[in-house]
């Protein structure tokens, strides 16, 4: 039977278990948002805005580990797409993401909202396509979901010209998929594996190292295991927090510049660094040249591309994380390093993360803290900016998929479209977005389909009434010259909420904290917004200065 | 600062239209250098045969290697630099004035010791073709330039290893 190739295309998301589609409709892509009408197995969410969309997806993807899908139309739907993606990209997330484009003869000739996306997106994205004809869609579309969610995940584009989404062709959907000139390499080098095994018995001062690889290879399990048996001090990266309990005693909490005193000693002082699923990125490291300078170097990742990046490796070691853990975990025992556990205790317990609390001003950090308490088992959706470093160092995340975050990107207005994503994918979850007032506003426009969809999402804004992360820095290197940042005409989000249809709370005071957090706790026919109103010049601490070493750490208050 | 050598990668992709910007935009967005590139169908339809000369320190070399890699439409990558010993070529086209019929005689002559091919004579040009490595093409065209030179393509190299190393 013949088929029209947007039909076609939604079968062909059928056949991939796709549960939700997060769009926003425009002229070219009219016939795939057509045949999505009606559609029962796939839900289509409209979005308010394309970004909306990307993000949307992400937060499904990240929160289920399934893969996501975006859908927008051609030209400024497809430019608005690309945020999204390039977030999904740096972070690694499956993500397929479909426009439309003009028809096949219009291609090329500055047609109404024509744009290149094949080429705009050409660095952002794992791999892309562009369809002519209706008869590559089922192929494409096949080829599209391996590629997003296998080796190192990643978004796929999925362009397709309005004339293919029109004209009818045969729906023969492949039953397998074999790409001749793609094959990840998923399994270690056993002998490789056996090297880390001989260097993790010499180590003497030895450290973990996971990241947000081992959240993506669902491979948390293993990584407990490995730190278990053999209890060696383990820090995880922002991307991997979860990984590992961060309230277990062998847990460092996340290394970098706004990482724990401890685990940035600890990776100066060590012997060995293990890193799994984690690349040593500038925001974990420092000054590469004063990075672990005494360290030997296991780099377990999917992806050889990331191992001797940024700092030599002694033993690289290319596959999936729970393949390679699995191996390593039959080959260790207990590691011999009593002195440097104590060592690792001694700074836990003397460089915790800690602020000054005040009586007439809301903390940043007690919200996040009574967040914690109220909300431990909750998904935390985040922002980017000071609060998301506030909630990564005050909320102990002890499950895998508990935190998302842009974390590579670092794009602010993330958070409210992935919740809505994360909350979809999970519904029995409680998903908490933690934002702030600078980045809250950036997709604002999204508390519309969490409403329709009466998603009882809890939305608390961190509100210091500034761009905060930049006006810290504003404060410390360029001499309180606060350029741009002054968030004072901020408009009162409870207010605004509520006029959306949301409830909204403004808390102001210590005391109304507690009250609050439980009152959202209790509404559960929709989202609420909290603005809470907190200290506007409170900065992130500990801090390792851009370009300085990790032992140069300005531990704020001690 | 680590030593910059030269590499010449031999890339085997697909024959897809937007494989090259792949590619080229791999570099481009990482701030490598292409030095030369050569690009054309095998005898297998389906695969083209890319052939890229390229310089960087070692960890830039082994960074190009591993994007190459990682591009889904690239099937295979060999550096033919480390891989064995490989052959290598390529050809100019040479476009040289020739004013006078002494002078004619004297540039066929010299092209004679390059083993060129005249494949396009006019009475006051010839365009030769002459194959070689880099330094016999460097030699030919300083030669050649003391003639006039009104035009000149080069190929940019083509690579392959020698007998059975593959």
């Amino acid at each position: 039977m013949e088929l029209k190739g947007a039909q076609i295309l939604v079968d062909g998301l059928k056949r991939e278990g796709v549960e939700y589609i997060f769009g926003v409709n425009g002229g070219a892509a009219m016939p795939i948002f057509d045949a999505l009408y009606g559609e029962t197995e796939i839900k289509l969410i409209p979005m308010r805005h394309e970004q909306g969309a990307s993000h949307a997806a992400d937060g499904y993807a990240r929160a289920t580990g399934k893969v996501g899908v975006a859908l927008a139309t051609s030209g400024p739907g497809a430019t608005n797409l690309v945020t999204g993606i390039a977030t999904a990209y740096m972070d690694s997330i499956p993500m397929v993401a479909i426009t439309g484009q003009v028809f096949t003869h219009y291609i090329g000739s500055d047609a109404f909202q024509e744009c290149d996306v094949i080429g705009v997106t050409r660095p952002i994205c794992k791999h892309s396509y562009l369809i002519k004809s209706s008869d590559e869609i089922a192929d494409v579309v096949a080829e599209a979901f391996h590629i997003a969610k296998t080796g190192k995940p990643g978004p796929v584009i999925i362009d397709i010209a309005k004339d293919a989404q029109n004209n009818e062709t045969p729906f023969e959907y492949p039953e397998t998929v074999d790409i001749r000139s793609y094959k990840p390499q998923v399994h270690g080098d056993q002998d490789q594996i056996a090297k880390a095994a001989a260097l993790i018995k010499e180590a003497k001062c030895p450290i973990l190292y996971a990241g947000g690889g081992v959240v993506l290879a669902n491979a948390s399990e293993e990584l407990r295991q490995l730190t278990l048996k053999t209890q060696i001090p383990i820090t995880v990266t922002l991307m991997g927090l979860g990984a590992f309990p961060e309230t277990h005693p062998l847990a460092m909490e996340m290394p970098g510049m706004h990482g724990s005193c401890c685990a940035n000693y600890a990776f100066t002082d060590s012997d060995l660094i293990i890193a799994v699923g984690a690349r040593f990125d500038d925001r974990v490291t420092g000054d590469l040249s004063k990075f672990a300078p005494n360290a030997k170097k296991i780099h377990i990742d999917i992806d050889a591309s990331c191992i001797g990046k940024n700092v030599p490796v002694d033993v690289p070691i290319v596959g999936d994380a729970k393949n390679v853990l699995t191996e390593l975990n039959k080959q260790v025992s207990t590691a011999d390093i009593d002195p440097w556990r104590n060592q690792i205790q001694e700074w836990k317990q003397k460089y915790p993360f800690e602020y000054e609390q005040k009586s007439d001003v809301v903390m940043p950090q007690y919200v996040i803290e009574k967040i914690y308490e109220h909300y431990s088992d909750a998904i935390v959706v985040a922002d980017v900016g000071q609060h998301q470093m506030w909630a990564a160092q005050y909320f102990k995340f002890t499950e895998p998929r508990q935190w998302l975050n842009s974390g590579g990107l670092g794009t602010m207005g993330f958070s409210l479209p992935a919740a809505i994503g994360a909350q979809l994918g999970c519904p029995d979850k409680t998903v908490v977005n933690i934002n702030g007032d600078g980045s809250y506003i950036m997709t604002i426009q999204e508390l519309v389909p969490a409403i329709t969809m009466k998603l009882p999402l809890k939305i608390f804004i961190i509100n210091n009434m500034y761009l905060g992360m930049v006006r810290q820095w504003q404060e410390l290197f360029h001499g309180k010259r606060y350029s741009a940042v002054d968030y004072h005409d901020n408009p009162d989000f409870a207010l605004l909420a509520q006029a959306f249809g949301a409830t909204g709370l403004r808390v102001e005071h210590p005391e109304d904290v507690e009250p609050a957090l439980l009152k959202a706790k209790g509404i559960t026919d929709g989202p609420v917004v909290i603005d809470f109103i907190v200290d506007e010049e409170e900065n992130v601490f500990p801090m390792v200065p851009a370009g300085k070493g990790l032992g140069d750490v300005i531990r704020g208050l001690s | 600062m680590n030593p910059e050598e030269r590499h010449i990668f031999s890339v085997l992709v697909e024959n897809r239209f937007g494989v090259l910007a792949r590619v080229a935009g791999l570099f481009s967005g990482r701030g490598f250098n292409i030095d030369s590139l050569n690009v054309a169908e095998t005898h297998d339809k389906s695969i083209s045969h890319i052939t890229l000369v390229t310089h960087g320190d070692a960890q830039i070399i082994d960074q190009i290697y591993q994007h190459l890699n990682r591009l889904i439409d690239v099937i295979e990558v060999t550096d033919l630099s480390t891989a064995g010993t490989h052959v290598e070529r390529e050809l100019v086209l040479i476009k040289v004035a020739t004013d006078n019929p002494q002078k004619r005689t004297e540039i066929l002559q010299v092209a004679e010791v390059f083993r060129g091919r005249v494949i396009d004579m006019k009475p006051a040009s010839l365009v030769l073709e002459i194959t070689g490595d880099d330094g016999k093409l460097k030699a030919a065209i300083d030669i050649f330039n003391t003639y006039g030179i009104l035009e000149l393509a080069r190929t940019g190299k083509i690579a392959m290893l020698r007998g059975s190393e593959k």
